[in-house]
């Protein structure tokens, strides 16, 4: 058996061996076996971790063909392709014939014999994956910390981006530096914490994703995103795998130079004797072939999907342990949320009430859809903020801290218009072209609306808002396929800071009301208490809003009886006052509500509670009615 | 054009000298080509030699097929070989479709080669059965088989519109062989379903070695020809197009076990290549002594000869473009269509390449079904690299192309919707339709999310099946609408968008627009210019694009007049008649609209009519069969079931909510097989109860002197009926289904029709868009006024207010000013006097 050293470092070398040993015995089912042999590997402990992932280690400092993974999203399904799975090579000095396995591989050994009654082709699909889209920088910090694998650049390992240089001539050379250019520019929202520009970011988004997507554009949903993109060959279920999935693949790194050589080759050959070589166009080669230093290729032995991306919990590898880990936190949740809710409370300017609607609607998830309708959506519609001292940008880095992927949106007229929220297929390139609204699931998006002013919406304008709507609705994304529109299911969680009721739909609005006077806004802001980046408070809040996501809830019997008889009561009293809507709101909110307690079934007690908060927040609109009479 | 061996013939390529031997390497069936050296074959190079020597022995070496009827000659003209030759004067025409074009060899997967290593051809068991290598095709055989195939195939039950105008019981191929003598066009279209039926095993012979079979398909069908019209003169000879293979296959599908196989699979046209001119032959001449020389293409490279044969100068010879032989070729990509597609992943795309004929026969955004080779090729090899990418590219050769939407434009292809069900869906649906309650558990299946509104569900769910189409074109009446038009209105809130979004998922052909973004265009038609081709394209919009579907339109009432006014063609006509940009058509829009319009004053109030609540003309109301109010019932049993409903919604789990209700998936099989398979038909006793119907309907009103029904209405219950006969599966509309159209009639325009002023139903509010009252209240106005006008003797001017003033004054009830402009307005009609501002002056 080969040691450890040996499956991480020549995972190339292992699958071989068992390719040669099934020689003598045909139906032992190699391939299966290596897929296991990896599967047991990395389930003993803390296995994983020994890992290199492509996430946190540059891409030069990895050994090509070594086991990597990579915690990633797919964003694009390419066409699956046939390969030659064994194939049999010719020694042109001695004749002699050999078996060869071309699994997990993109380029064959010398000496082909293409005709050789032994080749078997078969089958693997690629995708395209991207680091998830939105990730919090504190997640990407700890997933990189919790990493033991030390990788140090070895003597013998020649780094393949000195080497395709000498073979390659300018146009080779200026890729990385454009991509490392376009990178350099602008920071995402995502990365600078404290200094509170989102604004000036987003408005040069655009321009930047324009810049890179003439040369060579990764194709990341979300601007000014970094880190590798991959393509990954996927050999088996491959229908298992969704769009916008979150996985961590392990597989074999294939950066071989050859690839982006054998490209080259073809451009340089005359087109003219054979047509069927130069069919696709330049731009889809570019996509579905880019230089391999660029993209690398990753050969998945193994991969899981992700539930969450929160490094302070257990990855789920085995559902024994995660339910240990939620029993284990149940218990702390009530008091934890105390903490987070005054945490939150000072945030938001003293409600309290704002607050706790706040945590609800970061612990929402769409748990179910019945027929078209998602449930458990929570979009949160939070008017009245003050828009001095970019209160509404602050509030968001607050929530970056808090949740493991986000996205600032600010719905200026210009941004509204100019970029591009829904995802559009390229027909000449074949490949779909994201959008900021292509995300992965609980990722919390917000949408700045204070940011709007007066003006005239264009098209795409229209087209951005109306895809907004459908997200808020119904959950769900409507993919521009040119000829047609396809629809995909999302679980975004959108919250919605605005100074009058948001123009966007919303499951619940909620009037923020400060107890701070405007005059001293400014300072108070300036001394609002920011958790500092690693505390131990932090932390207990990501595991809690995490935690609370994942647990399961039910109501009883008794509870619905009593609810069926509090919603006749209350419509007894007057029909107006509540309608089928507002129940389905309050048993949403119901259900937050004993989730965010630790609670995995409804009670009474959180049923009035929530009665009440509800009544509460009810009051508080019709009294802003009053206020300014405006309002609708 | 007599003598085979001695004519050059028509061929058009410019090879004008080449004596028609040449044609040997390019015949697609030679046996050299999926052998591994390729080179087998002499390349005929010189006009000396290759008339008669390399070829005949070949012949015989590889093949020696019993020798069928033709009388022997200098060239073996019976062998197989001779496919590609001119067959009394008619060229051939190289197939590339069929990979006449040379490539390196194929990949071969087919696990079932009888023939033994290397070996070109074996022998089976009795009387010298040589097979052509690497199949177990053999040629004459197969030749007699399909020549069989075209003289008896007979089918007597075909619906295709291809065949339309064929006489069904004599043998279907012979007549269009006929056709082909007529008309000169010489391609067969054969459907494999056909063959498969008549010869299961030449079919699996077809679709496991097409690139064998159909060259051999090729000559049976030019031997028949010719022997049958042996005057007709032809452009080239006759080729065989497959389509249809029963063996179809969904984009996603595809293995590499199809490699080399015949299949047909679907798909959406994404993009077309320019034309690509692909070299056949190239043309060298000397540069010396002009001498000149061709060389086939031969997998993908043309060997340059070094050394002229002539004069023996070496490089000497230059490549002479226009005297070489191309063939046109055209790249495809295909799309998978969204309808196969599994939830949440991307469409898959495939490459496609047409030859010849079929190129430019599609265009992007064409449905079309593809029956062709699947090909897979491997990377080159390239001798300065050590090492090569070990994938492999693939693609269709096409064939034969079959556009699947043409019948949008054109009739009604009903074969080509028919989707098909297996055996056993078939049955349990036959047996959902068994139950005596199936009504009304699909009715409860239709978006249980939505609670209660049984009827409206209901007549949602009769829309979904639709009438039956009845044709009466040819008496000149044109079509009769068979689709269901459903207006809901209703409160704010009362989940009337979710209801149009679930039927708008469930539906094929479902399209959802919203009356506030859509305009008139966006629903019709627009004709665009295609900003590669220059072309005028016409893109549809949303109401053609559900032709045969339900097109779901939210917030009716807040769209303009101008949108409005195009639907009143669509609602009734069933048709969008199209005047722009030099393109003037009718285009079929077959589609229900299912609309949701709020109340104008945000609430629906119960004191005024439907009309007044929505404000929609009434020209376009009487176009919707069933108008539901969905309101608010405030009361405190439907309060309990409404919060036991939403309660149970958001904790019983997935599981449990599959038991209660039927499958979404069962629901739209149901609903398909309904549509294509069931067409009711009035029963005798159903026509009765539908009259019976009608004249009570009629009865109601006229005791109150009233209309209540107009002969819409008759049209609607009758539509109704038959959408109910076939939610039973039933060929015959009975007095149940009219029972049932009856009942939900009356249930809807118990809510729509109701005027507030009487409490009685009346139907007038819907046609008129006032009840019989207001009109009789008007009328009464009207005379006041005009005996009022007259009381005041000879005043030829009176001023407006002072009249109001006056009538208002001597009638004992309210007269709004509105009613009061109405009554002048009807006296204005009527010549007695005219309004001027202010001012009223009669007409003497």
């Amino acid at each position: 058996m080969p040691s450890t050293h040996d499956w991480i470092n020549d995972p190339v070398g292992v699958v071989e061996g068992m390719f040669a040993a099934s020689q003598s015995n045909p139906s032992s089912g190699w391939e299966a076996r290596a897929v296991e042999f990896f599967k047991d590997r990395l389930k003993e402990k803390d296995a994983h971790t020994l890992v290199p992932s492509l996430n946190d280690i540059p891409m030069h400092y990895l050994k090509p063909n070594s086991l990597v993974k990579f915690r990633c999203f797919i964003q694009d399904m390419f066409d699956p392709e046939f390969y030659m799975g064994v194939y049999e090579t010719v020694d042109p000095a001695t004749q002699a014939k050999t078996l060869r396995c071309g699994k997990y591989k993109d380029v064959t050994e010398c000496g082909v014999d293409f005709n050789s009654k032994n080749t078997v082709t078969a089958e693997r699909q690629t995708f395209y994956c991207v680091p998830i889209p939105g990730e919090n920088p504190w997640v990407k910090e700890r997933y990189a910390n919790s990493s033991q694998a030390r990788v140090v650049p070895s003597t013998s390992y020649v780094p393949s981006r000195q080497k395709r240089s000498y073979e390659e001539d300018d146009d080779m050379d200026t890729q990385p530096q454009k991509q490392r250019e376009a990178h350099a520019g602008p920071q995402s929202p995502t990365e600078h914490h404290g200094n509170g520009d989102c604004k000036r970011q987003e408005t040069e988004a655009p321009s930047s994703q324009m810049t890179s997507a003439s040369h060579l554009d990764l194709n990341f949903p979300l601007p000014g995103e970094k880190g590798p993109s991959c393509l990954v060959k996927v050999y088996e279920d491959w229908d298992s795998f969704k769009l916008n999935d979150m996985l961590e693949v392990y597989g074999i790194l294939s950066v071989s130079p050859a690839l982006s050589a054998l490209a080259d080759e073809k451009d340089a050959s005359s087109n003219l004797l054979d047509p069927t070589e130069s069919m696709e166009t330049a731009e889809e080669q570019r996509v579905h072939c880019p230089p391999a230093s660029l993209v690398p290729r990753l050969h998945m032995l193994y991969a899981k999907q992700l539930q969450h991306n929160n490094p302070l919990l257990p990855s789920a590898a085995t559902s024994e342990d995660n339910s240990a880990f939620l029993a284990s936190t149940l218990s702390e949740m009530p008091s934890v949320r105390e903490e987070l809710l005054a945490y939150l409370t000072h945030v938001l300017l003293g409600d309290a009430l704002a607050a706790e609607y706040l945590i609800l609607h970061l612990i929402s998830n769409v748990y179910v859809r019945r027929d078209v309708l998602p449930l458990g959506k929570f979009t949160l519609n939070m008017s009245g903020c003050p828009t001095v001292a970019s209160y509404t940008e602050r509030l968001y880095q607050i929530i970056q801290q808090l949740v493991p992927s986000s996205h600032y949106l600010g719905m200026s007229l210009q941004n509204m218009n100019q970029i591009r929220l829904v995802p559009k297929k390229d027909y000449v390139a074949n490949r779909l072209v994201s959008g900021a609204l292509q995300l992965a699931k609980n990722t919390s998006l917000y949408l700045d609306e204070t940011q709007l002013e007066q003006g005239q919406l264009d098209t795409t304008g229209v087209r951005n808002v109306t895809a907004l709507g459908n997200l808020i609705s119904w959950q769900k994304v409507d993919y521009d396929f040119n000829y047609h529109q396809m629809e995909f299911p999302c679980n975004i969680n959108v919250l919605i800071a605005s100074e009058g009721r948001s123009l966007l739909p919303s499951d619940c609005q909620i009037h923020l009301q400060t107890q701070v006077a405007p005059s001293h806004l400014e300072e108070y802001l300036s001394t609002m208490h920011m958790l500092s980046q690693a505390s131990s408070q932090l932390n207990k809040f990501r595991i809690y809003l995490s935690v609370a996501r994942l647990l399961d809830y039910s109501i009883s019997d008794e509870v619905t009886k009593s609810v069926e008889d509090d919603f006749v009561d209350m419509r007894k009293d007057d029909p107006q006052s509540i309608s089928a809507e507002d129940l389905h709101r309050m048993l949403v909110v119901a259900r937050l509500l004993s989730l965010s307690q630790g609670q995995t079934s409804l009670s009474r007690d959180s049923w009035l509670r929530a009665k009440h908060i509800e009544a509460l927040r009810r009051s508080r609109m019709e009294q802003h009615k009053c206020v300014n009479g405006n309002e609708p | 054009m007599s003598s085979p061996a001695s004519t050059p013939g028509g061929r058009k390529r410019g090879r004008n000298t080449n004596p028609p031997t040449r044609k040997f390497p390019t015949c697609s069936i030679l046996l050299g080509q999926d052998s591994s050296t390729g080179d087998l074959m002499p390349m005929p190079t010189s006009p000396a030699t290759d008339i008669l020597s390399p070829a005949a022995p070949q012949d015989t070496s590889l093949l020696s097929s019993p020798r069928p009827s033709v009388p022997p000659n200098e060239v073996d003209m019976s062998s197989p070989l001779m496919y590609g030759t001119p067959m009394r004067g008619t060229p051939a025409r190289q197939r590339p479709d069929l990979g006449s074009v040379r490539k390196a060899p194929q990949v071969d997967l087919h696990s079932e080669p009888p023939s033994a290593d290397g070996a070109v051809a074996s022998e089976s068991n009795a009387g010298q059965r040589l097979v052509i290598w690497g199949t177990d095709v053999n040629v004459g055989t197969c030749k007699e088989k399909f020549q069989r195939f075209l003289q008896r195939f007979v089918d007597p039950t075909s619906t295709e519109d291809e065949n339309a105008g064929l006489d069904l019981n004599e043998p279907l191929y012979m007549q269009k062989l006929e056709e082909i003598s007529v008309v000169g066009d010489p391609v067969m279209n054969v459907n494999c379903r056909h063959v498969q039926s008549f010869d299961a095993e030449l079919y699996r012979q077809l679709t496991c070695y097409p690139q064998e079979v159909i060259p051999t398909f090729d000559m049976a069908v030019n031997e028949l020809f010719f022997e049958r019209f042996p005057d007709s003169f032809l452009e080239y000879q006759i080729q065989v197009r497959p389509y249809n293979a029963v063996k179809t296959k969904s984009m996603r599908s595809l293995n590499p076990e199809d490699i080399d196989q015949l299949i047909t699979i679907s798909g959406m046209v994404i993009r077309t290549s320019q034309l690509i001119p692909e070299m056949q032959e190239a043309f060298f001449q000397c540069q010396v002594c002009a001498y000149s020389t061709r060389v086939e293409v031969d997998r993908g490279r043309i060997a340059e000869p070094a050394v002229c044969r002539h004069c023996n100068t070496t490089h000497s010879l230059a490549l002479i473009h226009n005297r070489s032989v191309f063939s046109d070729k055209q790249m495809i990509k295909i799309q998978e269509s969204p309808e196969d597609m599994p939830a949440g992943q991307t469409p898959h795309t495939t490459i496609v390449y047409a030859h010849n004929d079929l190129v430019d026969k599609v265009q992007p955004g064409d449905r079309v079904n593809i029956t062709g080779i699947y090909r897979a090729v491997p990377m080159r090899v390239n001798p300065r690299q050590s090492n090569v990418k070990s994938v492999y590219k693939t693609h269709i050769d096409a064939i034969h192309f079959r556009k699947t939407d043409e019948k949008r434009l054109h009739g009604l292809d009903e074969e080509a919707e028919q989707k098909l069900f297996t055996e056993d869906r078939v049955q349990t649906l036959k047996e959902l339709a068994a139950k005596p309650d199936v009504y009304e558990r699909l009715s409860s299946a239709l978006a249980p999310s939505i609670y209660e509104h049984e009827d409206i569900k209901k007549g949602i769910l009769l829309q979904l099946f639709g009438g039956t189409r009845k044709d009466f074109s040819q008496t000149g009446r044109g079509n009769f609408r068979a689709e269901v038009n459903i207006l809901l209105c209703g409160d704010p809130g009362t989940s009337k968008s979710q209801l149009l979004q679930y039927v708008y998922n469930l539906v094929p052909r479902g399209q959802y627009t919203s009356g506030k973004g859509s305009s008139a265009v966006g629903l019709t038609a627009y004709v665009m210019k295609d900003p590669e081709t220059r072309q005028l394209v016409l893109q549809t919009g949303a109401l053609v694009l559900s032709d045969n579907g339900i097109c779901c339109i939210d917030e009716f009432d807040k769209m303009s007049d101008n949108t409005r006014s195009v639907l009143h063609e669509v609602m009734e006509q069933q048709t969008l008649s199209i005047a722009k940009a030099g393109i003037i058509c009718q285009l079929n829009a077959r589609t229900a609209v299912l609309a949701a319009a709020n109340p104008v004053e945000s609430q629906w109030n119960p004191k005024k009519t439907t009309i007044e609540n929505i404000q929609l003309p009434h020209t376009l109301l009487s176009r919707f069969d069933l108008i539901f109010l969905m309101l608010d019932p405030q009361d405190e049993a439907y309060d309990r079931r409404l919060a036991h409903h939403l309660v149970s919604l958001y904790y019983q789990t997935e599981e449990q909510m599959e038991e209660e209700f039927l499958d979404m998936a069962v629901l739209k099989d149901y609903i398909a097989y309904a549509r294509t398979y069931i067409n009711p038909r009035l029963s005798e006793e159903a026509s009765q109860a539908l009259i019976e119907a009608y004249v009570d309907m009629r009865k109601i009103g006229s005791g109150r002197g009233m209309v209540s029904a107009y002969p819409r209405q008759l049209e609607s219950l009758i539509r109704l009926a038959e959408a109910h006969a076939k939610v039973r599966f039933s060929e015959k509309v009975e007095t149940i289904d009219v029972e049932e159209a009856k009942r939900l009639h009356r249930e809807a325009l118990k809510q729509s029709a109701t005027d507030p002023r009487t409490g009685f139903v009346d139907i007038s509010i819907l046609t008129t868009g006032m009840s019989a009252t207001a009109r009789k209240r008007k009328e009464e106005v009207t005379q006041a006024l005009k005996k009022l006008i007259q009381a005041k003797g000879k005043t030829p001017a009176m001023k407006y207010q002072q009249l109001l003033d006056d009538l208002r004054g001597q009638s004992e009830t309210a007269i709004t000013k509105e009613l009061f402009d109405e009554a002048l307005r009807a006296l204005a009609d009527e010549d007695y006097l005219t309004v001027t501002g202010k001012t009223v002056r009669l007409l003497a």
